[in-house]
């Protein structure tokens, strides 16, 4: 980055700009799967939940898998923009702006697949109505809908002076655009009042944040860790569920750092040396997650306490052992020992092995939800001849509509990516105490600070 | 009304009145249109009006009452949700009779208008471990003191009565299906589809207690028939079994039947070393089990054949 020389030159590097062939068909294409899914849900509502492959025993399936994933891999924004950012790693700085997008793409998604997972989603306000403070769904809905209110602010507020830049920079937009940065930026002006607030209330939303993110993964492991089930009557689900989340998160955040630094070509921000670091902290998260994993199966292994015991002779060398395995050895190890090297710690590795980890991360999620349900206390002998065996494989429907959820928040990203800077330029520029830009004084200002 | 003979003039409604009375009686509220005028001979009944007079009213001439169906499934739900005074209900389950006659589930079934994907009611075959005997285990909605399926209800749409029945508000629930996870006894069963099409439940009003018209998208479960309860009745599983299996009755009155023998609650569940499921969840089950010992028949003399196809067999 020592070759940025001025803001003019950060703000041609870093400002949105049109998609190309390919953004047009990605887009595209997200576009279209998400339309199939919203089809599908027109099945569902429709006929109910009858088109899904769940069942009286097999009662969630994977739209509740698919919503642990999304809550946990929307953690990465408390843990780059708030623990990185409050303990000072400057490193972290070109990555605010893409976890906090991530974080605030899928915790949406989240709040939507699980209304899909209602049998009743017309009911939605019995919550508000009747809603009990006991349960611990609501605990969710509130820790999620204010994870989700942080996120938007910690996104936002920081965006204000790009917005601006945007606003008096960017010539050649449509006029909608250059409306909406308009309002969007809100009049700043980049006074130095303005920009003290800024740091005061970023500050502030990074510290607020934390126990928050925690929160969300804590309390959505403790739907299941609050039922007396096998598998989740478990006290480490909290802390395996966060571990677990900056895990997927992180590596979330350099598969898109990766796809953000080709497409546009951004190695003087995005450099080697990030890679090498997101790296070296995704080794670690593995390690911790790793520690948990241990815990979580290990002592009830060792014990084979009935209500147990089937469900770990099923995930160990059951009909789930080639999941359980495939995501211990191809979500966790080979990564792992990719990274441990310093070449494996090069971007394209280092994109192949997070891509991994997120696709383990995300079957991990099936394993944690779906087999505890193949083994209830009492048996599922289905009387009057009924083939009774407890089967579950997700049906089109639900596959289409889980898919199109993944693709909605993929989209999501794409539009912020497309008319955001995804890297916070006025960050840059305070951090590289770039030369003041005479046509844009708010840099200036927000040197002096 | 419906002859020239009985005079307009003096028109009651008591509607509302009754309504309100008639709920917080836990009788079935009915709403009242009744006329002052010449009696016609039959019964009588007395009535309170709404300004306070008793007034002697013809039995024929009570009508079903005007209200909406919202206000009856309304005052329907209000008792639904108290339950019946005075009663703490509690059920025997002696699995020394049972032979697997599944009469019980055939009743529950017939009665309830349950569609062929789901059952209120099961009976496991059980057996603890390798070498102890196996035994059949009918097994309903324990409706326990402590119910990990209403601890967890979000919208409070499922329940516990004075009476110690739990319950659901087919209309209040959201179909979440926590409850289900939460139940460790796999009770809880949910309205995938569209319900079935039943031209006898066609313009019922909904009452939570009989769980019926169903409604799409919500969890419905065992619910020791209050219907019949109200009425003195036993539940239809009790009524149907052939064998004598089940003993319902009353905690507060510490007794037990199951419509031909009556026990003293205590005492049966002393003499027979009585015992709940699952002790060590420490849900409180209100549904008791008298082990399988002595039995009048053999296990595998019973009849099996509609469990030989699923070989399923539980390690308790």
């Amino acid at each position: 980055m020592n070759t940025l020389t001025s803001i003019n030159e950060l703000t041609q590097d870093l400002q949105p700009r049109k998609f190309g062939l390919r953004g047009q068909l990605w887009t595209t294409l997200l576009v279209l799967i998400v339309l199939n899914g919203l089809v599908s849900y027109y099945f569902q509502l429709r006929d109910g939940l009858s088109v899904t492959a769940m069942s009286n025993y097999v009662s969630w399936g994977i739209y509740i898998s698919n919503f642990v994933f999304f809550v946990a891999i929307s953690l990465v924004g408390s843990l780059i923009s708030a623990i990185l950012k409050l303990s000072n790693a400057k490193w972290s700085i070109p990555l605010t702006r893409i976890a906090e997008i991530i974080a605030v793409a899928n915790i949406m998604f989240a709040g939507l697949i699980i209304i899909v997972d209602m049998g009743r989603p017309d009911r939605i306000l019995n919550l508000f109505i009747y809603g009990r403070i006991q349960s611990p769904i609501v605990w969710d809905v509130l820790v999620v809908s204010t994870y989700l209110a942080i996120s938007i602010l910690l996104l936002y507020i920081p965006l204000l002076p790009d917005l601006a830049l945007l606003r008096d920079k960017m010539k050649d937009i449509p006029k909608w655009q250059h409306q909406l940065y308009k309002i969007l930026s809100l009049g700043w002006t980049g006074s130095e009042a303005q920009y003290k607030i800024l740091h005061k209330s970023v500050n502030g939303l990074a510290i607020v944040i934390i126990p928050v993110a925690l929160g969300i993964h804590t309390v959505t492991s403790w739907l299941f860790a609050s039922t007396l089930r096998g598998g989740w009557n478990s006290t480490n689900f909290g802390p395996y569920f966060v571990a677990g989340a900056f895990v997927v998160g992180a590596a979330g955040v350099i598969s898109l750092m990766y796809i953000a630094r080709r497409y546009y070509k951004l190695e003087r921000y995005l450099t080697d040396d990030i890679f090498d670091k997101m790296g070296k902290l995704l080794v670690m998260l593995s390690l911790v997650y790793t520690y948990f994993t241990i815990n979580e199966y290990l002592t009830p292994a060792f014990k084979m306490m009935e209500g147990e015991r089937s469900l770990i002779q099923d995930l160990f060398v059951g009909g789930f052992a080639p999941m359980f395995w495939g995501v211990q050895i191809f979500g966790v190890l080979i990564p792992v020992l990719v990274m441990l090297f310093k070449k494996g710690r090069k971007p394209l590795p280092l994109f192949i092995v997070a891509n991994m980890v997120i696709v383990g991360a995300w079957f991990k999620r099936y394993l944690i939800v779906i087999p505890t349900l193949f083994h209830p206390y009492l048996p599922a002998i289905k009387q009057n001849g009924v083939p009774s065996a407890i089967h579950y494989f997700p049906t089109w429907n639900e596959w289409s509509i889980t898919i199109a959820s993944l693709a909605g928040s993929m989209l999501v990203i794409t539009i912020l990516f497309r008319y955001l800077p995804f890297i916070s330029m006025w960050e840059i520029a305070e951090e590289q105490h770039l030369e003041p830009d005479p046509i844009n004084p708010m840099v200036e200002k927000s040197k002096n600070l | 009304m419906e002859s020239d003979k009985f005079s307009r003039k003096s028109f009651l409604k008591l509607g509302a009145v009754a309504a309100g009375a008639v709920a917080a009686l836990n009788s079935i509220p009915f709403v009242l249109n009744a006329q002052e005028g010449p009696m016609c001979g039959g019964e009588t009944v007395t009535l309170l009006s709404s300004d306070g007079k008793l007034v002697h009213v013809d039995k024929k001439s009570l009508k079903l009452s005007s209200m909406s169906k919202a206000e009856e499934t309304n005052a329907l739900k209000i008792r639904a949700r108290k339950g019946i005074e005075g009663r703490k209900w509690v059920a025997v389950i002696d699995l020394a009779r049972c032979k697997h006659a599944l009469a019980c589930q055939k009743s529950c079934n017939k009665n309830h208008y349950i569609p062929g994907d789901r059952q209120w009611l099961n009976v496991y075959e059980m057996q603890d471990s390798k070498e102890t005997a196996p035994y059949w285990m009918p097994k309903t909605c324990f409706h326990c003191d402590r119910p990990p399926c209403v601890a967890v209800c979000p919208v409070d749409a499922t329940f516990k009565r004075e009476d110690g029945i739990v319950l659901i508000d087919n209309e209040r629930c959201i179909g979440c299906r926590f409850c289900m996870a939460a139940c460790p006894y796999s009770t809880r069963v949910f309205n995938w589809g569209e319900p079935e099409y039943h031209k006898e439940l066609e313009g019922v009003v909904y009452d939570p207690e009989q769980g019926l018209p169903r409604k799409k998208g919500t969890v419905e479960k065992c619910d020791f028939c209050p219907e019949m309860l109200r009425e003195g009745k036993l539940p239809h599983c009790a009524e149907a079994c052939p064998n004598g299996v089940y003993f319902f009755g009353d905690l507060n009155e510490d007794t037990v039947t199951n419509g031909s023998e009556t026990f003293r609650f205590s005492q049966l569940i002393k003499d027979r070393a009585g015992y709940r499921y699952m002790e060590e969840v420490g849900t409180e089950p209100n549904v008791y089990y008298l082990p399988a010992v002595n039995r009048l028949v053999p296990f595998d003399e019973t009849d099996k054949h509609l469990d030989d196809k699923t070989e399923e067999t539980h390690h308790h």
